[in-house]
């Protein structure tokens, strides 16, 4: 295959990765979306292998690694479950993180590719190395962490070290001190010292700043680290001097960016102050917060009431939250649904942007649980309806139905968009026990007068119900 | 210094309604002004002196004491030559005027030096200026009315009903011209029992009747329409035939007619010929709202109520003043709104800023010099002036769906300004110390960060998910930087030497296996992902 035509391929995968992107804009055209995804990759991949930079000594190697990598890939794509969704994500963002580091290193040592350059083309091609190795090494150990996080396999509370501000601060600047060193220097093994304690220093910033994100902040980081490997794939692409690699890496980056953008305006918290860590660090403690008591107070429902008031009600609204997932009792929930949508009382779901551990992560959930799209509804297509809604039933959530990010200006969350349940003639809030969500606040909802709280595990409990209503 | 508005008493005959009523004279005073109002003005529409006094109003007796005493007088019917006798100089007057009608009055009010807002020359197109509208809630209580008066002249009952005695068939009312009038007319026919129908040339309408419980006649015409030269001509000739067509057909059925077709500036259109009230069942009822302009109907007496044919055709002009409470209430209401957006700043002093364009609309006299009609709205410039402040009194957040093109408010101007300055800062310096090479990449990378926005901005969020996914699949293309390392074409011998083949070749096919796993799983699971959501 000749040049010309493994660069029309390209073209041609670019698009398709666009309309892969595009597909996405509603269900219903998302799956040929993905498809249009696969035939892109498979014509990018061919095009290179047949293409002129790939003579026919390596095809052995790449058939061998490819399927490899396939069978791992494919084998937990089949098993993994749903409420595992933003930890397998962060384990593939970690692998193109990791991926660009060693495409990076084997890029400076190939004389073949550095020989081409001279002067300033040859500065910014070391460049080029050097930003798309740190931004690679960044996405791998932050995205390594967040895996860790997000499995359980590290604590999820933020780990603030003192003077954290300052620890970044000086290894941005040792970093640019080796950028410096590195492109001035002038054989490969004189380079090779500053590129590898730039990597050094590159993974543990990814993995402090991750370290420092508390459980809920975990959609921007996720979202975040997915922005970075774009990032590190069109770095990657001007290292190689790869179109198709820089539009991919620009698509997947900007598509990052704009989830963590959406994530940040859904918690009205700016993207620096989350990823500076921690919450309410810059307006008093939480504890603080806290202290005053709302007015009002707490009344207890029992399982078999719930499903009472469920079967008398016309409109029920679902808010499902983090706690959902870790009951694993979307199923529950569905079945629930099912019964009642039989019944002809309209259930719906509202989703909060935030709710999960990853952006859309309710909405995979409950698709798994069989729970038909068209009735899961964002936020602001149904905040209107709760005045004419009769049970609004809050499954393991908390922050994102507080009436406090409205009402109360003192309040660490307050202007945060929330759901506003409260306004439904009866809000069921299902929680394990009072203690306060991920943001330390007191949820002046539960003092409400009707309000009713249903304690216990939401598994166990919304099992209760839906005997009590079949019964 | 607070101004004193001054509420006359209305002077024309059978006039009962007031220009303000005490509730509004209470919330005038907290804007800062004095009220005074004329002995006997709400008497009519049942407010009393002591009432007015109770709201904090001082009473005068006689008007000539009341205009020697206002700075501004409301009212409702444009003055008389007397009313103007007793102006003082320099007076701001609001009231009905019809410029286009009254041009000597024009004048008169001229050489008083007054300052004039004619409530009905308000420009009704704005959104803003809907609160203000007078003659809407007046054209709303006449709408009822008319119905009432109808209902008063017919022997039966509106609604239908099965009674021991037998079956009461209902009313069936046909309401000509679906405006304000109409629609009041329709939705109170409806609200009656009756069966209600309605014809508007305006074919838009239709919903709103109904949505008001009426039925949309419409003028059958297509048959006949298409064919032949001069089409215009043809088609108001013939368009006109099948309206009268339809009329007559209705006239035959109806029980009740209320018409309230008009023509701004012209006399009424004559709907209701002789022949077809003739043709009309003793004892029905046409109110002809249009009376004062001529009427719909050619046997309409305007001011009076008068039996022709076995039909009664009321043609009362004073049908607002007959709910002279109701429409009292419903224009001072009107006249606070306008005096709020003279004196926005509440300290009882108007501004009549002529840069407003809805005051600007409604200021047929300013110091004594005649600003009607006033310019044309200048389409281009309305809606931005209108629209800034909406926008920023808004909150940020509430930005409606974040699937919506880029959503929420535009930025500011400075914001903006900076960005595009950042942005042409670093645009400069790329482009002054940059290689061509390198700016060729820099561009398909900046146009694709672009294409990335406008693209993801469009995916719904309940496919977030799915999209983090797949954007990992597709973010596997960094395998690409791997597979040409694996094996290049050594381009001369220099170079190849002492390439370290063995790391390369390891790094390589290293990252190669790393980004198959993301190939391959991100496909497929995004793949099952999707796969579950079902409608």
């Amino acid at each position: 295959m000749s040049a010309s035509l493994a660069t029309v391929s390209y073209i041609g995968a670019t698009i398709l990765f666009i309309l892969s992107l595009g597909g996405l804009s509603h269900p219903e055209s998302s799956r040929r979306g993905n498809l249009y995804g696969i035939i892109g990759m498979t014509i990018a991949v061919l095009a290179t292998v047949f293409g002129p930079q790939v003579t026919a000594g390596g095809y052995g190697w790449i058939i061998g690694a490819m399927v490899v990598g396939a069978t791992i890939g494919l084998y937990a794509a089949r098993v993994v479950k749903m409420t595992q969704m933003p930890e397998l994500v962060a384990l593939m963002h970690s692998l193109v993180g990791l991926a660009a580091v060693l495409v990076g290193y084997a890029n400076y040592i190939d004389p073949a590719a550095a020989g081409q350059f001279a002067g300033a083309e040859k500065t910014i091609h070391e460049i080029e190395i050097y930003i798309g190795i740190l931004i690679g090494a960044v996405t791998f150990s932050g995205s390594v962490i967040a895996f860790g996080k997000l499995s359980g396999k590290i604590s999820g509370k933020p780990m603030l070290l003192p003077g954290r501000h300052i620890i970044n601060l000086v290894g941005l600047l040792v970093v640019i001190w080796f950028g410096w060193s590195f492109i001035n220097t002038h054989s490969v093994a004189d380079g090779m010292t500053p590129l590898i304690v730039m990597t050094l220093i590159a993974l543990l910033f990814g993995i402090h700043m991750v370290m420092a994100i508390g459980g809920a902040d975990m959609p921007v980081v996720v979202s975040m680290l997915n922005s970075y490997s774009g990032w590190a794939a069109a770095a990657t692409g001007f290292m190689l001097s790869n179109d198709l690699l820089i539009v991919t890496g620009a698509l997947v980056g900007s598509s990052g960016a704009i989830l963590s953008y959406i994530m940040c305006r859904a918690m009205n918290r700016h993207f620096i102050a989350v990823i500076a860590g921690g919450f309410g660090t810059e307006g008093g403690t939480p504890a603080a917060a806290g202290g005053v008591q709302p007015a009002g107070e707490v009344v207890a429902i029992s399982a078999p009431e719930t499903a009472e008031l469920l079967n008398d009600s016309k409109n029920v609204i679902i808010v499902p939250g983090y706690g959902m997932a870790v009951a694993q009792a979307q199923h529950t929930v569905y079945e629930i649904t099912r019964f009642l949508r039989g019944k002809g009382v309209n259930v719906r779901f509202g989703i909060h942007p935030v709710a999960g551990r990853m952006p859309g992560h309710m909405n995979v959930l409950l698709a798994e649980a069989k729970v038909p799209y068209d009735i899961v509804l964002e936020m602001d297509e149904l905040n209107e309806d709760f005045p004419s809604t009769d049970v609004a039933m809050v499954i393991g959530a908390n922050d994102i139905v507080n009436p406090g990010a409205q009402d109360d200006p003192a309040s660490p969350i307050a202007g945060m968009p929330v759901l506003e349940v409260w306004k439904a003639k009866t809000s069921i809030v299902m929680k394990r026990s009072m203690a306060s969500g991920y943001a330390g606040v007191d949820n002046p909802l539960f003092y409400k007068d009707n309000n009713r709280m249903l304690f216990g595990d939401a598994k166990k409990m919304l099992d209760e119900v839906l005997a009590a209503l079949k019964s | 210094m607070a101004l004193v508005i001054g509420v006359a008493k209305e002077t024309a005959a059978g006039e009962k309604r007031v220009a303000s009523v005490p509730e509004v004279v209470e919330k005038l005073i907290k804007l800062g002004f004095s009220v005074a109002v004329e002995s006997g003005a709400g008497d009519a529409a049942n407010f009393s002196d002591d009432v007015y006094r109770a709201a904090g109003a001082e009473v005068v007796s006689g008007a000539a004491a009341l205009w020697a005493k206002s700075d501004i007088v409301f009212k409702l019917r444009a003055p008389s030559v007397q009313e103007i006798g007793l102006m003082r100089e320099g007076t701001t007057l609001v009231s009905f005027v019809w410029p286009a009608q009254n041009p000597e009055l024009m004048q008169q009010l001229a050489a008083k030096k007054a300052t004039v807002l004619a409530i009905d020359a308000l420009p009704r197109q704005l959104s803003r200026a809907q609160k203000m509208d007078a003659l809407t809630s007046m054209a709303g209580v006449s709408g009822y009315r008319a119905v009432i008066e109808a209902a008063n002249a017919f022997g039966r009952f509106f609604n239908g009903q099965i009674t021991a005695a037998g079956k009461i068939p209902p009313a069936k009312v046909f309401i000509a011209g679906a405006g304000v009038a109409g629609l009041a007319a329709i939705g109170t026919a409806a609200n009656l029992g009756a069966i209600v129908r309605a014809n508007d040339t305006r074919a838009e309408v239709a919903d709103q009747v109904v949505s008001l419980g009426g039925e949309f006649v419409k003028v059958d015409y297509e048959e006949e329409g298409s064919g032949g030269g001069g089409y215009a001509k043809v088609m108001s000739e013939g368009f006109q035939n099948a309206q009268r067509e339809m009329y007559a057909k209705q006239a035959k059925d109806a029980d009740i007619i209320i018409t309230t077709a008009l023509i701004p500036g012209k006399p009424a259109p004559k709907l209701i010929t002789a022949e077809m009230v003739k043709t009309m069942k003793p004892g029905s009822v046409i109110v002809d709202m249009a009376a004062e302009q001529g009427g719909n109907c050619e046997l309409t007496e305007p001011g009076q109520a008068v039996v022709r044919h076995g039909v009664t055709i009321v043609g009362y002009t004073d049908l607002a003043s007959r709910l002279a409470k109701q429409s009292s209430t419903l224009y001072s209401n009107n006249l606070l709104r306008l005096t709020e957006e003279l004196c926005k700043t509440k300290d009882g002093v108007i501004d009549v800023n002529m840069d407003d364009e809805a005051i600007r609309g409604l200021t047929v006299i300013k110091d004594g010099g005649i600003t009607w009609p006033p310019p044309a709205p200048k389409p281009s410039a309305a809606p931005p002036a209108a629209a800034k402040p909406a926008a920023a009194a808004k909150p940020a957040e509430k930005s409606k769906g974040h699937g919506h093109g880029g959503g929420g408010a535009p930025a500011s101007a400075t914001s903006t300004a900076i960005t595009f300055a950042v942005a042409a800062v670093v645009f400069w310096f790329i482009g002054a110390s940059a290689p061509a090479a390198f700016l060729a990449h820099f561009t398909v990378f900046v146009l694709a960060c672009f294409v990335g926005y406008m693209v993801v901005w469009n995916v719904t969020p309940a496919l977030h998910t799915p999209l983090m996914s797949v954007t990992n699949a597709i973010s596997s293309i960094i395998a690409i930087g791997a597979l040409v390392q694996v094996a290049p074409p050594l381009l001369g011998g220099a170079a190849g030497g002492d390439r370290p083949e063995a790391w390369i070749v390891g790094l390589a096919v290293l990252a190669i296996a790393l980004t198959s796993i993301n190939m391959f799983g991100g496909f497929a699971v995004t793949r099952r992902m999707l796969e579950m959501f079902r409608k």
